[in-house]
């Protein structure tokens, strides 16, 4: 099993240092401490193992530590600064593993950049011997980055000329996109092996700034000082320790405190249970953070995000989650209400964000999303962001003959329409009524508002309310209909139905970059007993197919 | 072909007075070299005539004419070696094929960075050598350190012509580089680690051209090798000069060795510090340190590059065409030396990835020869001592013995062992200090010596040991 949790004192490949404002965040990987066997992590090469650390880093960084505002990263190695994803591990990996290892990384270089737009933590990157590929695409997830001159250190893509494959994480995305470089100098970049290094690298805007190594210690250093001059984080507030929510996992279930997963073996389902609050919201701000990895919402974010990462990555054969809620709709609607409230503050905007990068980890899981809103549900506010999340929703209309909970609801809050955008950068309520905006508006003049089946049907928020007596078939057709097409197929369906709307640097690195990669991660090309990548490390030429497709 | 234009501005049997764009690149390219001569070249020496042997032809037998001369007027030029009629690459997947005259476009990175990085090794070890001649033990070992500097320097030259005439824009940067970098500075230091260090004082000087200047002749051999034809002829001619280098690194250290050997038979002892020699311990911790660190430069004992170098057909083993195989090796293997579990165990790996390792063990046994005829120096004396080379892993900074510590005798022990012992094994600061004290003032008398140094046989193409090898103005 892969394990997403881990914490500083277990970290292999990473090593945090404070001072004051600034934290560096140095790469460091043990050669010998990797995910699986077959392979060995030289020249500061990474696989899935190092990037969890990383993104626990990123986590904590922002959680734990208000006071820093500027993070460095940076490398143990003299030599290689980061030689990016493993070859050897990419080339005894599994198809599907190689693309949720790429879709993680993706993640967590998305979430630094987030850091950096949303809570004012702001990354730079000191380059030190050569970023190559995923190394240089580490540095083109932060804000700034500063290269040692010293005629070696280089930053490069070497993807297509080295390994006929692409740069997998953004890479020649960020290059175009992020840093504009212009296109024809980006297809040299993009096909030179050994990359661009010095002043050219500045000229190109491949980085910002290369200085000599007798002084580049001291320039970081001032380079992170000013620019956590920028910063809105508080000097004088405590972090949020994150210790690891309780898990159980069985054969049949994942259980957190606040969440629990049930497995359906024969339909191939996963059944997510969201419960809500046991408790009122905290009445201040001082609550909320005493209460600290406690408070509700934050608490639910990290098993939620647990809980995916742990399907993705060892339950690949589910076809769906099924995703319901259970709870008292006030209670979630008070904590809805403080998140609102206190949304400046820089912990409540910490959870906000997580929630919001939750959301989006739905949105790019390759397995169909189904929710139920049954009697007992507590879809409100930022839980109904769920709703709308998914490729398809149920809710059932009146009440089950053998119950005597009341007829759910659903209440929709400003959350919904603000501050939880998706990748496209939009709400997913306004990606929903793309082709209706009039339907936007309606549904706002609802916010607060309890909503029954009907009213629900009327606005269009879910897909269907089906009543008592054809819920548990109609329930049952879907998901059986799920399960028996083609994963394949339904994987590039989903992700093309559900990002309608704008377009941006976050939608093509998920939707054009890393569907481009994944087939050519399929093809003979690269990974054919005569492919780049099979043959990487041998000496060996691969042999193309020169047909263009 | 092969005889040497002397009327044009850069010497050379190349032609090239009908490529006039190269002729520009190379003519414009010339007075940066000439400042950096100047600026890093032998200090001190801009008025001083040398008896230095210039190449004035690139065929086998008398390719060379000596005289008196200048540095700065030193005809550095571009000799390559006569061409091989339908000469072929002899190894790797296009083994078979006609050797390439043009840069093969997708390999143009990988050679370039080849030539880039033996070229650099070139002036870096002009610079590490500038400050010696104010310390030189004799006119004749002043014109030897001043010939190999030259050559060097004609080795640029001839690395730059490569990147010059074959790799457009970006072998005129690669070029430039070569001009900007400085051994040992932090901000622009040399490529390779060995060729930051410090070459203080001349026994270092020697040892660097008897060990790494031979790590220069294997890497140049196994470049004459290459299926780009250029780089051969280039390569091949470079070698016919490197062997001076090694030949005066062998006969310095061992001039040092006979030295110390007549003080210890003379006064009967062991230490002859005090009479101003160098002791013959010392003598073996200089040849453990130049000796682990010319072994780094083979890069890792496993590699990727190696094997992706031959198998392109760029750059071949020690002696390629002799070696009776198949000169592809897909599907052979090599046993290398691995640390396993604090001891060594051979592993066989794919013959393609061990080609460093390969090339390491062929100029450790080529050092280890020399070292034998040091030795009977020695016995020659009745001395009972024997200098030995350390193990393999010993001291390495680079490849899969850098993560270990382990003893000249190659027993794995722990790094606080080896730090607390690092003295007996590597030149101590009191060491350095010592042979430093000895590099005192320079002897410009003809056929006089330092006192730690015996007299050479014989002096240089045939003039005598007290001839005026240097002029001073």
């Amino acid at each position: 099993m892969i394990d997403f949790q881990t914490s500083p004192d277990r970290y292999r490949h990473w090593k945090l240092a404070f001072d004051g404002a600034v934290a560096t965040l140095t790469m460091d990987v043990d050669p010998t401490s990797t995910l699986a066997p077959g392979y060995e992590l030289k020249m500061n090469s990474y696989d899935l193992g190092v990037d969890i650390e990383l993104y626990d880093a990123v986590q904590r960084l922002r959680f734990e530590h208000p006071e820093v505002r500027t993070v460095v990263m940076a490398s143990a190695n003299p030599k290689i600064f980061c030689a990016g994803a493993n070859i050897k591990m990419l080339g005894v990996s599994s198809h599907g593993h190689k693309v949720n290892f790429c879709k993680f990384t993706n993640e967590t270089r998305n979430s630094i950049e987030d850091a950096s737009d949303n809570s004012k933590q702001k990354y730079l990157c000191a380059v030190t011997g050569t970023a190559a590929g995923g190394g240089y695409e580490l540095a083109l997830a932060t804000d700034y980055i500063m290269m040692v001159d010293d005629g070696n250190t280089a930053v490069s893509l070497p993807e297509v000329p080295l390994l006929a494959v692409l740069p997998g994480t953004g890479g020649l995305t960020r290059v175009v996109d992020k840093r504009k470089v212009r296109r024809d100098l980006a297809d040299i970049f993009c096909s030179i092996e050994e990359g661009v290094k010095g002043k050219r690298a500045v000229e190109w805007r491949l980085v910002d700034e290369v200085i000599p190594s007798s002084a580049f210690k001291d320039a970081v250093r001032k380079r992170a000082e000013a620019m956590a001059a920028t910063s809105d984080r508080p000097t004088n507030s405590k972090g949020v320790v994150l210790t690891h929510p309780a898990r159980t996992i069985s054969d049949t279930a994942v259980t957190y405190p606040h969440l629990e997963i049930t497995f359906d073996r024969d339909t191939r389902t996963a059944h997510i249970t969201v419960k809500g609050p046991s408790a009122a919201a905290p009445s201040d701000l001082a609550a909320i953070h005493a209460q600290g990895v406690d408070f509700y919402p934050l608490a639910l974010a990290r098993e939620l995000d647990d809980a995916i990462l742990h399907l993705r990555a060892n339950e690949t054969t589910v076809a769906s989650w099924v995703i319901r809620s259970q709870g008292d709709m006030d209670l979630v609607a008070g904590y809805d209400a403080v998140l609102q409230k206190h949304a400046g503050d820089w912990l409540v905007r910490e959870v906000l964000l997580y929630w919001k990068r939750t959301c989006k980890r739905l949105d790019v899981t390759s397995r169909t999303l189904f929710a139920l809103v049954e009697p007992g549900s507590c879809f409100g506010g930022f839980i109904a962001e769920i709703l709308f999340a998914v490729d398809r929703s149920y809710m059932l209309d009146g009440t089950f003959e053998d119950s005597d909970l009341p007829a759910a609801k659903i209440r929709l809050s400003a959350l919904n329409f603000d501050g939880l955008p998706m990748g496209n950068g939009i709400s997913r309520i306004a990606t929903r009524f793309l082709g209706e905006p009039d339907s936007v508006g309606k549904a706002k003049d609802t916010i607060g508002k309890d909503l029954d089946a009907a009213a629900v049907a009327e606005l269009g928020l879910v897909t269907a309310t089906p009543d008592d007596i054809d819920w548990d078939d109609e329930i049952r057709l879907v998901i059986e209909e799920r399960a028996a097409f083609s994963p394949d197929s339904l994987t590039g369906m989903e992700a093309n139905l559900r990002f309608a709307g704008p377009e941006t640097m976050e939608t093509k690195i998920f939707g054009r970059l890393t569907a481009w990669q994944n087939w050519i991660f399929q093809r003979p090309n690269a990974v054919g007993e005569n492919g780049a990548l099979k043959l990487y490390g041998t000496g060996k030429r691969a042999a193309y197919n020169q047909e263009r497709v | 072909m092969s005889s040497i234009n002397y009327a044009e501005k850069i010497p050379n049997n190349v032609n090239l007075s009908e490529d006039r764009k190269l002729q520009r690149a190379l003519e414009s390219w010339q007075p940066h070299y000439i400042d950096w001569w100047k600026e890093m070249g032998p200090e001190g020496t801009s008025t001083s005539e040398i008896y230095l042997r210039t190449a004035i032809s690139a065929e086998p037998d008398g390719w060379a004419q000596f005289g008196h001369v200048k540095m700065e007027d030193y005809r550095w030029g571009i000799f390559l070696a006569p061409p091989e009629q339908d000469r072929k690459v002899n190894f790797g997947a296009h083994k078979g094929q006609d050797a390439w005259q043009e840069v093969p476009g997708e390999y143009r990175s990988m050679l370039r960075r080849l030539i880039t990085v033996q070229g650099d090794t070139e002036p870096a070890s002009v610079e590490q050598q500038r400050l010696l001649g104010q310390c030189c033990p004799s006119l004749y070992d002043l014109r030897n350190l001043f010939q190999v500097n030259v050559e060097e320097g004609r080795h640029l030259w001839a690395m730059v012509y490569l990147l010059h005439a074959y790799f457009g824009k970006d072998g005129r940067e690669e070029a430039e580089e070569m001009l900007a970098r400085r051994s040992g500075d932090p901000d622009k230091p040399r490529i390779l680690g060995a060729f930051n260090e410090k070459t203080a004082d001349w026994l270092a000087f020697f040892m660097f051209t008897f060990i790494t200047d031979r790590d220069g002749k294997y890497q140049l051999c196994a470049l004459a090798e290459s299926g780009f034809d250029p780089l051969s002829r280039s390569c091949r001619f470079m070698l016919t000069e490197e062997a001076h280098h090694m030949f005066v690194g062998e006969s310095g250290v061992g001039r040092i060795i006979e030295r110390a050997c007549q003080v210890m038979k003379e006064n009967r002892t062991d230490d002859v510090r005090k009479f101003g020699v160098i002791d013959l311990p010392t003598i073996q911790r200089y040849l453990n340190f130049h000796y682990s660190v010319t072994s780094d430069l083979y890069g890792a004992e496993v590699s990727t590059n190696a094997a992706t170098s031959y198998n392109m057909g760029l750059k071949g083993r020690y002696e390629e065409t002799k070696i009776g195989d198949d000169h592809q090796l897909e599907q052979t293997t090599y046993s290398v030396l691995h640390p396993v579990n604090g001891g060594f165990q051979a592993i066989e790996v794919p013959a393609l990835n061990a080609l460093n390792e390969r090339l390491r063990l062929d100029w450790a046994e080529d050092v280890a020869k020399g070292v034998e005829r040091w030795n009977k120096i020695i016995a020659k004396h009745g001395i009972d001592f024997k200098l030995t080379l350390p193990h393999l892993a010993f001291n390495r900074a680079i490849g899969h013995f850098s993560d270990i510590a382990v003893d000249p005798q190659g027993k794995v022990i722990s790094t606080e062992e080896f730090a607390r012992r690092r003295d007996e094994w590597l030149p101590s600061q009191s060491d350095l200090a010592y042979v430093q004290s000895l590099m005192g003032g320079a002897v410009h008398k003809p056929g006089q010596f330092a006192n730690w140094i015996a007299p050479p046989p014989r002096g240089i193409n045939n003039q005598s040991v007290d001839f005026d090898y240097v002029r001073f103005a």
